[in-house]
């Protein structure tokens, strides 16, 4: 059997920064226009080749049930738009929470590539959006959101229609840090295989079960082409994989990320470790959104809701994953906590 | 006692549900099912209830709307090709109850503003989305009591009670509830957001709304307002169910709902077709009561020259 060195060594990997989106999460969607463009620079610098900058939701997602943006997406993608020199800025949009009209406003704000992202099993809602993202000529990526909740089977299945409405990028998203190597293993390996040679495949994790390096390798292994992470591993839950870490670790395997990887460290020191009010950690919290296959961003509002109803948050999310709740439904977790505490006689 | 004739064009989920429905009511009557695709389910269905139908579209009922005396249309295709269909069945004088989010018509949930529609001689009414008819009633009790700035809805459906139509069109969808959030259920600004859970057993659908209030909120008259309009909602939707709230949190007030269906065609877990082909069927009643009592005459509608 080849080692996971052979299997790896001498390939090109692009690496993708989430700090800037999926960190909008921990941040609470609070991240100043000039954290955004010091931290961006800072990763354009270092050769980053992509950099996502959205609210953590994504186009749109300013809200009530997701906690609104500090500044608007227009405002945060211009004033990046203005800073980079030479990667490509992208942004998240999940149909239902964004809209083509946000999407275009995007493009015109400066953004090359756009994920279009629907849980694992609705990719037909994707259709109009990736539609909408090759007509603006945008790096047009298929996102399927926690990809563990099906089968790697039906997951391929998702991924020809997403591919079919013209996605030339698919990613099998881990969005609750829940997958093992062998689980992401399985899936790439099913998307190389039925996916066309020119469509390229990407992983995202989160570091929930502090396994975002291991499996994002695995992932490499298996025939991704991008790999998403973050600088400092600023995240929803745990974090996403420490971008740095993952930089590293692919220098040592002679996997070619075409990053300074001593400047990607210099950026999560200096500029991301500072903004974060406590840097991202496996807690008990964090650690059950991977156990149990929770969505890490549901973390924030639970622990509101144990502050609030003198609930666990860990008992919140075991719920929410019995009762099968998917990404963007933040709203269910203030019912469901009000639901317990009708139970147990709290209010 | 006579029954107006009416037509669905769309024989998927909702077209399906809808018929159920209509063979129920005392002043509708389903006499056509129009559908694209010959030997669908939804068309050998219909048969089966004894409707006459077509696999030709629109066209295909077109020369027989006047012998047959079809004077009500719903349509549950898709917002694409709504106007099309609208415009050649309003040429002969058919009202069409717009079930797509094209909403090229005046918007209708009815408990808040069927009663306007009466008299206004419109020959489209669009009943915005499932979404929409689950959840504007509660903006509309919120900002009968005090103005609200913004009324921010999330509708989280069961993805085996959503059909093409509804996953091509997500983006009217979206769009569509969102304006009327703030249109009929009277904020100032309105948000919607859509969320396809594919849960087995399927979940129930279920409905968030957040308002801002501009002042404080009155928990009271909220609280009341909010009672009542569930009161009047369940009188065409039993299934309509307040589960927590309304709660208060500064000026946000968050009201959390659930749609049990009748379970009609698909089974009670879609509450979302339920509501909407039951508010449908009742606007297309109130129309045909109208009609009925000589109170409505429906014209043709001549092509702008």
């Amino acid at each position: 059997m080849m080692s996971l060195e052979e299997q790896v060594k001498g390939r090109n990997l692009k690496l993708h920064d989430m700090c800037l989106r999926d960190g909008m999460h921990s941040m609470r969607h609070q991240i100043t226009l000039d954290q955004m463009v010091d931290i961006a620079s800072g990763l354009d610098d270092a050769g980053v080749p992509l950099i996502q900058v959205t609210h953590g939701d994504g186009l749109g997602g300013s809200s009530l049930n997701y906690g609104r943006g500090l500044h608007t997406d227009r405002e945060y993608i211009s004033a990046v738009a203005k800073v980079v020199k030479n990667a490509t800025i992208s942004v998240l949009h999940v149909p239902g929470i964004g809209t083509l009209d946000e999407l275009r406003m995007a493009a015109d704000s400066g953004a090359g590539c756009v994920h279009v992202a629907s849980h694992c099993t609705e990719a037909d809602v994707t259709e109009q959006h990736i539609g909408l993202g090759r007509e603006l000529g945008l790096d047009t990526v298929g996102f399927l959101m926690m990809a563990h909740m099906t089968t790697p089977e039906h997951l391929v299945e998702q991924a020809l229609l997403m591919e079919g409405y013209g996605a030339t990028t698919i990613y099998c998203v881990d969005s609750a840090g829940y997958m093992l190597p062998d689980d992401v293993t399985v899936r790439i390996g099913g998307l190389r295989t039925a996916l066309q040679d020119a469509t390229e495949i990407g992983f995202h994790a989160h570091h929930n079960l502090g396994m975002g390096v291991a499996n994002s390798l695995a992932a490499v292994a298996a025939g991704a082409d991008r790999i998403d992470g973050s600088a400092a591993g600023l995240g929803a839950g745990a974090g996403n994989t420490p971008l740095e870490l993952m930089a590293a670790v692919s220098e040592r395997m002679g996997i070619d990320t075409g990053v300074d990887l001593f400047k990607l460290m210099d950026v999560a020191e200096d500029r991301v470790l500072p903004i974060m009010p406590q840097p991202p950690r496996a807690d008990r919290d964090s650690i059950t959104l991977g156990f149990a296959g929770v969505y890490s961003t549901f973390l924030y509002q639970a622990k509101e809701a144990e502050q609030k109803y003198g609930l666990s948050a860990r008992d919140i999310l075991i719920e929410l994953a019995r009762k099968k709740m998917i990404g963007g439904q933040e709203d269910m977790i203030e019912d469901t906590a009000l639901s317990m505490a009708k139970e147990r006689d709290l209010v | 006692m006579d029954k107006i004739k009416c037509a669905i064009i769309g024989p998927g989920n909702i077209g399906t549900d809808l018929l159920y429905k209509l063979l129920r009511s005392e002043v509708l009557e389903p006499v056509w099912m129009v559908g694209i695709e010959a030997g669908s389910e939804g068309l050998a269905r219909a048969k089966e209830f004894g409707l006459k139908t077509t696999a030709e579209g629109v066209d295909g009922l077109v020369p027989h709307v006047i012998e047959d005396g079809v004077q009500i249309a719903f349509d549950a295709t898709s917002a694409y090709v709504h106007a099309e269909n609208s415009r050649k069945l309003n040429e002969l004088g058919v009202l069409m109850i717009d079930l797509t989010p094209a909403a090229i018509g005046p918007l209708c949930v009815p408990p808040i503003n069927l009663k306007d529609l009466a008299g206004r001689k419109t020959m489209n009414v669009n009943m915005v989305t499932c979404a929409g008819q689950a959840t504007i009633p509660m903006v509309a009790a919120v900002s009968s009591v005090q103005k609200v700035d913004y009324a921010e809805i999330i509708a989280t459906v069961a993805s085996k009670s959503i059909g093409m139509g509804t996953r091509k069109n997500i983006d009217e969808f979206t769009r569509t509830t969102s304006a009327a959030v703030a249109k009929v259920g009277g904020a100032t600004k309105g948000k919607a957001i859509v969320i396809v859970n594919p849960a087995e057993p399927p979940l129930m659908m279920r409905d968030t709304v957040f308002c801002e209030t501009a002042d404080e909120p009155d928990q009271e008259a909220i609280t009341a307002a909010v009672h009542e309009m569930i009161a009047a909602v369940q009188q065409y939707v039993p299934g309509y169910q307040l589960k927590n709230g309304p709660t208060f949190d500064g000026r946000k007030v968050s009201i959390f709902l659930e749609v049990e269906g009748l379970g009609d065609f698909l089974p009670k877990y879609a509450g979302n077709l339920d509501i909407m082909t039951a508010a449908a069927a009742r606007t297309a009643e109130m129309f045909a009561q109208d009609i009925l009592d000589g109170q409505l005459k429906l014209e043709p509608v001549k092509e702008n020259a």
